[in-house]
């Protein structure tokens, strides 16, 4: 554990070529503009190798939300690297979402 | 299951669509599940009259990370219903919801929202939650956003399992408070109805024969009055199956159908009883103009048992109804239950205009006042049987406690049972009759 966290961004710049994001919305509300600027920023400091960001609005394409299993909003869900992982909320606590997207372990 | 057949008995039998969101289950889970009780689900989503979502929350595959909402749900809902013009939801379970955030004070909102959207949308919701610490529902939220709640419960009492349904509240009615018991059988839900809320049925006043004219003399009115409620008490052997053998046989005289509910004897042992006291009920049996409900009281609840009682008497519409003996019922229940039972069925046979005749069965002769099942006060006929030793030789008697509306004899008569039957002797004390 200890090596690990002595070095993230050694792992981070690592995993960081394959991620792609998709971040659910609905509808362009506050919430969502939030969510994508906090998001933005988060990779741009985080993920500085290459990443894919995707806004999916689920008012246009409604289907998506049964088919994603999506259930509150904004979701952030990391399509890749494997396993899926799901984050929600406006993304405004950046540890959280790290520990969600795998880039930090949790303290 | 509640909630599926709301959704399933509104497509069939109200032409009503449904939406069937789980958070538990899965569609196929579901399918399988309601297909015991006679419900084919897969057959109805073809058909684009149900729809089910199966929403997967799993606790630990979400991060939370800021301000959110259920928007999700709502769309993915919104979608469901439009699919099949959905005029009923169910959303099953809550907890199940709960379990997967950790933002309780977001989902409160959140579904407070969902509720008024449901309304908007005019659907009829049906949210599932489990009953909590004290509370009715663990997240407490119930008080405020459903217009309706109910309370399902299942217990184990004695060993014998009960179901309960209670109204805890339905705005805008005048509900039953009470604990209803239900059944889960091969066709759905039901309900033990609860025929008499109010006592407004019409009293009779025509009787009907007991079947031994000594009987009638002293009872007043002719006999027992139609749609009334006779209770016979007695100890071991004191001769009320023979009475109630009586009272079958003058009803078959009549043309009427008798139901007979017996729980502690079997029918051809009835059949042979009565037969030693000058009663041949065989060919009323052959006839179609008496049938025999026989059950151990100890083969099922006392749910079933009443439920079962009900289905016979609907089905078979006899005009009198021995039930023999209520006593034997004790032994499935506490006497509160019981009691309760029993005022069920009497309420519906009252409503019904059948006559019953039940006999119960008490320690001992000096014990007869007390029936043990309390319904004493609620029977319009009440008659104690006796056994006294005078002399060596033994002496029945019979004394009416009570006879509601009746002039009835106030005196403890003598009565003899032989291969002629039942047949009370005349008094000599001189009768003052009230």
């Amino acid at each position: 554990m200890t090596t690990r966290a002595k070095t993230p961004s050694k792992k981070a710049s690592r995993a960081s070529q394959g991620y792609v994001l998709y971040l659910y919305v609905a509808g362009e509300t506050p919430k969502s503009a939030t969510a994508l600027a906090n998001l933005k920023d988060i990779c741009r400091l985080h993920l500085p190798a290459g990443h894919r960001i995707k806004v999916i609005d689920l008012l246009k394409n409604p289907r998506l939300a049964r088919d994603h299993q999506i259930l509150a909003l904004p979701t952030l869900v990391r399509e890749l690297p494997t396993p899926v992982r799901k984050i929600i909320g406006d993304l405004s606590n950046t540890e959280r979402v790290l520990v969600g997207l795998d880039i930090k372990t949790a303290r | 299951m509640f909630a599926m057949e709301f959704l399933v008995r509104g497509i069939v039998d109200f032409g009503e669509p449904g939406v069937f969101m789980s958070f538990e289950e899965s569609a196929d889970e579901l399918g399988q599940n309601v297909a015991s009780i006679g419900f084919d689900l897969p057959a109805l989503i073809r058909q684009r009259k149900l729809f089910i979502d199966h929403v997967r929350v799993a606790r630990g595959e979400i991060e939370e990370s800021g301000d959110f909402d259920l928007e999700g749900i709502f769309i993915r809902l919104g979608l469901a219903i439009d699919a099949v013009g959905a005029k009923r939801v169910v959303l099953d379970t809550l907890e199940a919801l709960f379990g997967g955030f950790s933002n309780v004070g977001v989902l409160r909102a959140e579904l407070r929202r969902l509720f008024d959207w449901l309304k908007e949308r005019d659907v009829t919701a049906v949210i599932t939650g489990e009953r909590g610490e004290g509370t009715l529902t663990r997240h407490g939220f119930e008080e405020y956003v459903s217009d309706c709640v109910i309370l399902l419960d299942h217990r184990v009492v004695d060993q014998l399992s009960a179901r309960r349904l209670r109204i805890v509240k339905y705005r805008g009615t005048v509900h039953g408070t009470d604990e209803y018991p239900f059944l889960i059988r091969e066709n759905g839900i039901s309900v033990i109805p609860i025929t008499s809320l109010t006592l407004n049925h019409t009293a009779s006043t025509k009787a009907v024969s007991s079947g031994v004219a000594s009987l009638d003399k002293i009872l007043g009115a002719g006999g027992f009055y139609r749609s009334s409620t006779i209770l016979l008490t007695g100890s071991a052997g004191t001769g009320k199956s023979s009475i109630a053998g009586h009272f079958i046989a003058e009803a078959g005289r009549r043309g009427e159908r008798s139901l007979y509910v017996a729980l502690e004897e079997s029918q051809s042992e009835i059949v042979r009883n009565t037969r030693s006291i000058g009663i041949d009920i065989a060919p009323l049996i052959r006839n179609d103009m008496l049938r025999f409900h026989v059950a151990r009281p100890t083969a099922y609840g006392l749910e079933m048992h009443l439920a079962s009682i009900h289905q016979a008497a609907i089905a078979y519409k006899p005009s009198v109804m021995v039930v023999d003996s209520v006593t034997s019922l004790m032994s499935m229940g506490a006497g509160l239950e019981v009691t309760s039972m029993i005022v069920r069925l009497i309420d519906f046979l009252k409503m019904s205009g059948i006559t019953l005749l039940m006999t119960a069965l008490v320690e001992s002769t000096h014990d007869a006042n007390t029936t043990g099942v309390n319904v004493s006060s609620l029977v319009d006929v009440w008659l104690t049987l006796g056994n006294r030793d005078v002399d060596g030789a033994r002496m029945r008697t019979l004394a009416v406690i009570k006879a509601r509306g009746m002039d009835h004899s106030n005196l403890t008569h003598q009565f003899t049972m032989s291969k002629k039957g039942v047949e009370i002797m005349h008094h000599t004390a001189p009768e003052m009759r009230t």
